[in-house]
């Protein structure tokens, strides 16, 4: 006997109610941050050795604001995906769900961190 | 589950030397974890540079200390590992590079990839 509704059907989900997402959006978040990592390091190059004006100025242009905030916020959710996997191998069940709750409001707060350091920048800088 | 704690898992790593390839599977899974707290670092960086040409000098001058430009450049390869063997797990993804003959060689070419364009930067940027 089929206990499945038509659109649970579509849908492809269990009881679980999440499918492939996790899993994927770790793989798009990889693609996308190979490119802008070429943006990474400029911008390591630049903060470490140029004078103060030049990275502000090279970070003020549109297309670098851009580029560096895309692979922070790529970067934070990347990294919170992939902590989850360690943690669900690595930690008991007790622990478990509260340890996955904690890296992803830090790696949320860190996005927010970064995205605002970047606002001030590019806006006061 | 944890009932019978005492018993050996597998593969038990006292006693089994890894392979190449799973020497850099459990690298590529700690220089995630690694490189997640260099997020910390780029976020502190990045508030650096917002926070005026004081502090952006002061955090210039904290990274010249050679112990943190040694650990920097330990980032940047970390990071460059990471990416060149998330490359590798994409073409898996796709299906593809699966024959056993040649897991080994492109083992070395990640490696080798990773060294390269750690002295790429190096040298270039």
């Amino acid at each position: 006997m089929d206990y499945q509704s038509a659109l649970a059907k579509v849908k492809g989900l269990g009881s679980a109610k999440s499918g492939t997402e996790h899993w994927w959006m770790q793989r798009v978040t990889a693609a996308a941050l190979v490119p802008l990592t070429f943006w990474l390091i400029g911008l390591l190059d630049l903060a470490l050795n140029a004078p103060y004006q030049q990275t502000l100025a090279w970070l003020a242009a549109p297309l670098h604001t851009v580029a560096i905030m895309t692979w922070l916020i790529l970067a934070c959710y990347h990294a919170a995906l992939g902590l989850q996997v360690v943690i669900e191998d690595y930690v008991g069940e007790a622990v478990k769900i509260i340890a996955i709750w904690v890296v992803n409001l830090t790696f949320f707060m860190l996005a927010l961190a970064g995205v605002l350091a970047l606002l001030r920048i590019v806006i006061a800088g | 589950m944890a009932t019978h704690s005492n018993r050996p898992t597998s593969p038990h790593l006292q006693v089994y030397q890894l392979p190449l390839t799973g020497l850099i599977s459990i690298s590529h899974r700690m220089t995630g974890v690694l490189l997640s707290t260099g997020l910390l670092l780029l976020v502190f960086l990045l508030s650096a540079i917002a926070g005026g040409e004081q502090s952006y000098l002061a955090m210039q001058e904290l990274m010249s200390y050679w112990i943190l430009r040694f650990i920097y450049w330990g980032f940047i390869y970390a990071l460059f590992f990471h990416l060149c063997h998330g490359v590798r797990h994409l073409l898996w993804d796709a299906g593809q590079t699966f024959e056993r003959e040649t897991l080994d060689e492109y083992a070395k070419i990640e490696l080798g990839a990773s060294l390269a364009l750690t002295l790429i930067t190096f040298i270039f940027v």
